[in-house]
Parts: C-alpha cells; sequence; structure tokens
C-alpha cells in the first residue's frame, strides 16, 4: 500500500477563516489588558520591599503544595495501579471529581472539618489538645493538596499503566519480589514522571486565587494574586497592582514553560479501568498498607465535600432572595461561557492550523486575575467597571475555559477528519454543512464533556468577579464568600450546598446530553 | 475523456508519473504490487493530493486545481465510504446535496437509487445495522445519485467475500452502462480486472503505461505485468 495521501489544500483554506477570526480575537482579549498593564506599571517602580513577601509566600506554597501532591499521590497510584476492587471504577471517578468543584465549596468543607469548631478540633478537645488553625500557610497547602492530590494520582497512574505488563511478568518469571520490581521497574518510571507532576501542580497552584483569599491573606499568608486584588480593592493602588501582575504574568509563563516542558497539562483524562496483572504482591502487610492509603485518601477527598452537604442541607432551605437571585447570574453566565467557549474552541479546533491552536492554548499562561487587572485599567477611563463585571467574568471564564475544551476537542475532530475527512471532501461538505453534518454529530460525547467542564468551570469561578462586583452584584460563589466573611456560617453552607448541586448538575446534564444516543 | 498530462506525482522519496488519457466511458483496471502507487494515482485524480508537475483534464478543461468535491468524480474508498450517524437515506441524500436540503424529487431520486441497487425498505437505517454487501450497496446508490461523469474505485469490495464482490463489480458495471461514466478501478485480482475492465494499466516501479485492452494485455503480457502475475 502506498501511504495514504493527506487532505488537501483548498478546501481547509475555506475553513480556515473562522478559526484565525477566533485566533485573533482571543489574542487581542489578552494581549489588549497586557499592554494596558505594561503601559500603567511603568517597570517594578511602584513595587516597595513589602511586596516581596508576597512573592516568598507564592512560591514557597506552591513548592510546599507541588511536592506533597505528588509524595502523597504515588502511594495512591500504586495501590490503584495494581489493586482490582469492585469501586475502583467509582474511585478513579472521584479522582476526576475536585476538578469541576468549586474552591469555595471545598473552603467551606475544610471549614467544617479543620476550623476552630471543625470536627478535628472537637476531637482535639475532647483529648485535651489546643485547638489547630486552618488559616495560613497550612491551610493554603492543605486546599491545594485537596484539588491536585487526585490529579497527581491520575497522571502517576498513566506511568504505571504505561509500563508493559510483559515486564512485571518478566520480573516475576525471574522470581524477583516487590522490592525488586519497585527498582526496576517502578523507581525508573517515577523519576520520569514526577518531575511533570510537580512542575503542573506548581504552576497551577502559583494562580490560585480564591484558596489565598479564603484560607490566606495577613502578610504572612499572601500570595501575588492576592496582592494584586488588595491592591485594587483596599488601596486601589492601580500601578501597584499593575507593577504586581507584570511579576505575576513573568511568574506564571515561566512556570507554564515548565510544566509544557517536563509534563503535560493537567485536567480530566480517560481509560483506566485496565489494573497491571501483578505476581509479585503477595504480602498481607502490603495489601494492607494500599488499602490504608486508597482509604485515607478517600477520606481526606469525600469528608470535606461531606460535610459541606451536612451542613448545608439545614441551610439549603433559609437561602434569601439574593442567594437564588446570585444563582440565578452564576447559571446564566455559565451557560453563555459555555456557549462561547464551544464556539471558539469548535472554530479553533476546527481551523486544523498550528498557531491558531496555540494561541487557544495561550490563556493558560494568563492568571484571571492580572486578566482582569488589565482589563479594568481599560475600562476604567471609559466606563464604571462594576457594569461591566458580569461581562469581564463571562469571557475571561470563557477563556481560561478553552484550553480545556480544545483539549478534549482537538483530537477528536482531527479523528474524524482521518476517518472521514476524504468521504467529506469528495462529497463537497464545506464549512457549516462540514459541521453540522459530521463533525458536531460525531464529536457530540466529547461537546458535552467539553460544555459540561466549562460550565461547571466556569459555575464556580471565584476570581476576577471579586475586581469588578460591586454591593448590588454577586455571582453564587461571590455571595458564598460574602456570607462567610460576615460569619453566616450556616447561610454560607446552604448557598455552598446550593452552588455544589448546581455546578455538578450542569456537568452531569452535559456529559451525559452528549453521551446519550451518541452514534458509534 | 480523463486526460493526464505529462503528470508527476511526489510522496516523501516516492514518485510515479503518467501521461495517458481515458476515453468517455471507457473502464480502466489499474493493476499492480502493494506499494506500487495506485492508490497515489487515484488520490491524484479525486483532488486529494496535488501533483508536483504536469496537469488533469476532464474533457478539455484542466481540474488540476480544482478541489475534490468540485470535481466531476466520484469516488469509493477502501472503507469509511458511509457516515456512521447517518441513515442510508440521508448519506445517500448527500450525494445530491452536501446540506441536505432535499426537495421531495430528490428525496424520490435517493428512494430509486436505492432500489435500484436492491435495498428497498432499507432508507431508515444506520449503516452499523447492514451487512457488508448492503453498505456496499448503499454507496453505490449514492455514486448513482452523484451523476459524476467520472467514477473511481479504490477497492471498496476488498473486505467483501469473492462472491459478493463478483456480484458488487457485475452491479458497478451495470450502473456505468446505465449512466455512461467513466470508470477507474484499482484492482489485485487479473480476474476482476477482466471481468469489468475494458483496459488495464499497470502500475509498477513509479511508472505508468497507457491504458492496453485487457484480453491483449493478459495473453501477451508485458515484462511489468508478467512479473506482478507471477
Amino acid at each position: 500500500m502506498a501511504p495514504r495521501p493527506v487532505a488537501l489544500n483548498r478546501g481547509a483554506m475555506i475553513r480556515g477563516w473562522p478559526g484565525r477570526s477566533a485566533a485573533l480575537a482571543l489574542a487581542a482579549f489578552l494581549l489588549a489588558p497586557l499592554i494596558a498593564i505594561l503601559w500603567r506599571a511603568g517597570g517594578f517602580g511602584s513595587l516597595s520591599t513589602a511586596d516581596w513577601p508576597a512573592l516568598r509566600f507564592t512560591l514557597l506554597q506552591a513548592v510546599l503544595s507541588a511536592l506533597c501532591s505528588a509524595a502523597l499521590a504515588v502511594p495512591v497510584a500504586r495501590a490503584l495501579a495494581r489493586r482490582r476492587f469492585g469501586l475502583r471504577g467509582a474511585y478513579i471517578a472521584l479522582m476526576g471529581a475536585p476538578f469541576i468543584l468549586p474552591v469555595i465549596v471545598a473552603v467551606i468543607g475544610f471549614i467544617a472539618v479543620f476550623g476552630r469548631a471543625g470536627l478535628l478540633n472537637s476531637g482535639l478537645a475532647l483529648i485535651g489538645v489546643a485547638p489547630v488553625s486552618i488559616y495560613g500557610l497550612h491551610g493554603v497547602v492543605l486546599a491545594h493538596v485537596f484539588f491536585n492530590l487526585p490529579l497527581s494520582v491520575r497522571l502517576i497512574l498513566q506511568g504505571w499503566q504505561a509500563i508493559p505488563a510483559e515486564r512485571f511478568r518478566l520480573v516475576a518469571l525471574l522470581g524477583a519480589d516487590s522490592a525488586s520490581a519497585q527498582r526496576l521497574l517502578e523507581w525508573p518510571m517515577l523519576r520520569q514522571v514526577l518531575p511533570g507532576v510537580i512542575a503542573v501542580v506548581f504552576a497551577i497552584c502559583l494562580t490560585s486565587f480564591a484558596v489565598a483569599l479564603t484560607l490566606g491573606g495577613g502578610p504572612r499568608a499572601t500570595t501575588i494574586e492576592l496582592a494584586i486584588y488588595q491592591a485594587f480593592r483596599f488601596d486601589f493602588d492601580l500601578g501597584r497592582a499593575a507593577s504586581l501582575s507584570l511579576v505575576q504574568f513573568a511568574l506564571v509563563t515561566l512556570a507554564g514553560l515548565a510544566a509544557l516542558k517536563f509534563g503535560t497539562l493537567g485536567g480530566p483524562g480517560a481509560g483506566f479501568d485496565r489494573p497491571v496483572a501483578r505476581w509479585d504482591l503477595t504480602g498481607r502487610g502490603l495489601r494492607l498498607a494500599d488499602a490504608l492509603w486508597l482509604g485515607l485518601a478517600a477520606l481526606f477527598l469525600l469528608g470535606p465535600l461531606a460535610a459541606v452537604i451536612a451542613r448545608g442541607l439545614t441551610g439549603l432551605t433559609h437561602l434569601g432572595a439574593a442567594v437564588w437571585q446570585a444563582a440565578m447570574v452564576s447559571l446564566a453566565l455559565a451557560l453563555a461561557a459555555t456557549g462561547l467557549t464551544l464556539i471558539l474552541a469548535l472554530t479553533i479546533a476546527t481551523a486544523r492550523r498550528g498557531w491558531v491552536e496555540l494561541v487557544g492554548m495561550a490563556p493558560l499562561a494568563a492568571s484571571p486575575l492580572v486578566l482582569g487587572t488589565g482589563l479594568f485599567l481599560l475600562i476604567h477611563p471609559l466606563a464604571r467597571p462594576a457594569d461591566w463585571a458580569l461581562v469581564v467574568t463571562l469571557t475571561v471564564n470563557a477563556a481560561m475555559a478553552l484550553p480545556f475544551a480544545l483539549r478534549i476537542l482537538t483530537p477528536v475532530i482531527a479523528g474524524i477528519e482521518t476517518d472521514y475527512g476524504r468521504l467529506a471532501d469528495q462529497l463537497n461538505l464545506q464549512g457549516w454543512t462540514r459541521l453540522r453534518w459530521l463533525i458536531l454529530p460525531r464529536a457530540r460525547p466529547a461537546l458535552g464533556f467539553a460544555a459540561g467542564l466549562t460550565a461547571a468551570l466556569s459555575m464556580g469561578d471565584l476570581g476576577v468577579i471579586t475586581l469588578f462586583a460591586d454591593p448590588e452584584r454577586a455571582t453564587l460563589p461571590l455571595m458564598v464568600w460574602r456570607l462567610m466573611g460576615a460569619y453566616q456560617m450556616q447561610a454560607a453552607a446552604g448557598a455552598a450546598l446550593l452552588l455544589l448541586i448546581l455546578s455538578f448538575a450542569l456537568f452531569a446534564l452535559f456529559d451525559l446530553g452528549g453521551r446519550r444516543h451518541a452514534d458509534p | 475523456m480523463l486526460t493526464l498530462e505529462t503528470l508527476r506525482l511526489t510522496q516523501d522519496d516516492f514518485t510515479l508519473s503518467a501521461d495517458w488519457q481515458v476515453p468517455t466511458g471507457g473502464r480502466v483496471a489499474l493493476i499492480g504490487p502493494s506499494g506500487a502507487g495506485k492508490s497515489t494515482l487515484m488520490a491524484a485524480i479525486a483532488g486529494f493530493l496535488t501533483p508536483t508537475s504536469g496537469r488533469i483534464l476532464w474533457d478539455g478543461a484542466d481540474i488540476t486545481n480544482v478541489a475534490p468535491g468540485k470535481r466531476p468524480v466520484a469516488m469509493l474508498f477502501q472503507d469509511g465510504n458511509l457516515f456512521p450517524h447517518l441513515t442510508l437515506a440521508q448519506n445517500v441524500g448527500l450525494g445530491i446535496r452536501p446540506d441536505l436540503r432535499l426537495s421531495a424529487a430528490d428525496k424520490d431520486r435517493v428512494q430509486t437509487a436505492l432500489d435500484r441497487v436492491g435495498l428497498e425498505g432499507m432508507a431508515a437505517r444506520k449503516p452499523a445495522t447492514l451487512s457488508g454487501g448492503q453498505q456496499s450497496r448503499a454507496a453505490l446508490a449514492r455514486v448513482l445519485v452523484q451523476r459524476r461523469p467520472l467514477l473511481l474505485l479504490d477497492e471498496p469490495f476488498a473486505s467483501l467475500g469473492p462472491a459478493l464482490r463478483v456480484e458488487m463489480l457485475d452491479l458497478v458495471a451495470d450502473l456505468c452502462r446505465d449512466t455512461g461514466a467513466t470508470l477507474i478501478l484499482v484492482s489485485h485480482t487479473p480476474d476482476d480486472a477482466r471481468r469489468i475492465a475494458d483496459s488495464v494499466v499497470v502500475v509498477d516501479q513509479g511508472a505508468t503505461d497507457a491504458p492496453v485492452d485487457t484480453e491483449a494485455a493478459f495473453a501477451n503480457p508485458s515484462a511489468a505485468l508478467s512479473h506482478y502475475l507471477g
């Protein structure tokens, strides 16, 4: 057989223009705020020595979070890789859940478990130990481990499953025990995988805002992202906010490049259904250790969720009108952001041009607060920023979700083109017709999944809205945070449960809608 | 008439040249060993591969740079000739209008084409519920409504059993007779070529010669052909 010719020229070029326009619009949306920041900051002059601790804390918490997540993920991933049990599929699905869990909901759960009046401290009080505080460095790191442990487990599990089963069979044939298997097979794999995991989690934690906002704060626990917010809200020092944004932009870009070099972009993946057959794991001690690790990790992940549900149930029936209104606003925003992201992702993924896709991934290098600062600087001279709070939140959320949607859609659409592109070309299916009769029906499960992720991410986002909103405007996550700030913990837990339900329901509806009656 | 004018095709380090014509209504079989470039030549005629040099003409009009869907060409590939998410009626309908906005008359044509290939009453079925032979028939029904004067078959029946393949080739021959279409097909077995083609082109080591009458070609094989036939 001669090699299969690649699809031609002309049709692809006509197909390219919506993708190119989308990429150009996105590039403008990302670059214009940056230029505004550069112009306003005028270098780093407005930074003072008081900003150094923020830089130090940002790096410290990110390093600690990355190291803890990776270290804890290794035994959990190992147990998942080598054990078969009934709920293994559900367990792996649980590992994907924190990706769409609103940060503020998890924080409420943390406070319920580890907070001053939480389960942990109540237990400690019984045995006469002084209460521990959730606020500060360890609280921030704990929350980051909560969000990134599952991601790390998935990435490391991939590494484990990439070891060919034959190798383990060979080790078994040689009569080697578990320790030798570790030395021969598992350590080399971990040495390869772990730098990537650490780099990815480090990059994610650099831009973390909502966790620092709720569990950090104060001069000793302020991230740069949080410092930008404080420069805005407390001092209204736009010059300093711009300078901090510049620092943050440099950090995130460097970390993003490192993450790209060492590892892969996080986000939920698929297909871990095959446990590796092993012959070197006969000891009862090993089995017990694996069960223990799996149990502890599940407890750590499910505990805060269970606490939110338990606390929220009573609050759920007493939600004020303001909370319901915020929920409606968030729902509308999430749906609009989903529509926008899907349109961008579809046009960019079907353009099938390298630079267009690269622009599509560029939001990974942006941080929401940096983007927000730049947009504020652009809008401020022209209009009241609060009037633009929802539009800005919508567009920033759509842009931030785009890389994940692209990661899901691009390979699927490339596969459709490989399988059916020539047939479609032959039948002159171009532009909208190709989308309508080929891409949309065949990519439906992937579209549903991408839409579900985008909707849930947007629903739970607590970021740029904090820069823009005035007291009359709120999304549901912002409302939860305000209730927390007003020490209305019961109402906050109720609103958090509502947010949890809405986020997961949006994800499930889109994801199931995409897969239901999908064609083979 | 299809004219390949000093055509030169390049893929990686593989090159193929062709400089010959097929008269309207002619039925040509491309035969030759695997990897000789039969599919590459088909891809170029269909518009999936831009020639390095030379021209492709249909009835004197240069179609070298025309997009695949705008050429006077209908083509069936080795596999994936039907969209699995569409019904047979939709798959066939795409041959009339790619946007599937079909008039009542168009729908009648789809129905007639399905009846013609022996798929009465299966319009609403999806390809996965059909046998391999039925899927081939549905693809042929689309070729029928496409009404393109040049039909290219890149071994679409290769996965069918011998009896079914012969049946399909006879159906293709009938359709070509009905519509007066010119046919070029890739063939691995001399029997297939004899059955349907009036002339053969031997593709070997990057070179192709002008079509030779089928019976004459097999009665008095060239060096390349006898090497291939063994």
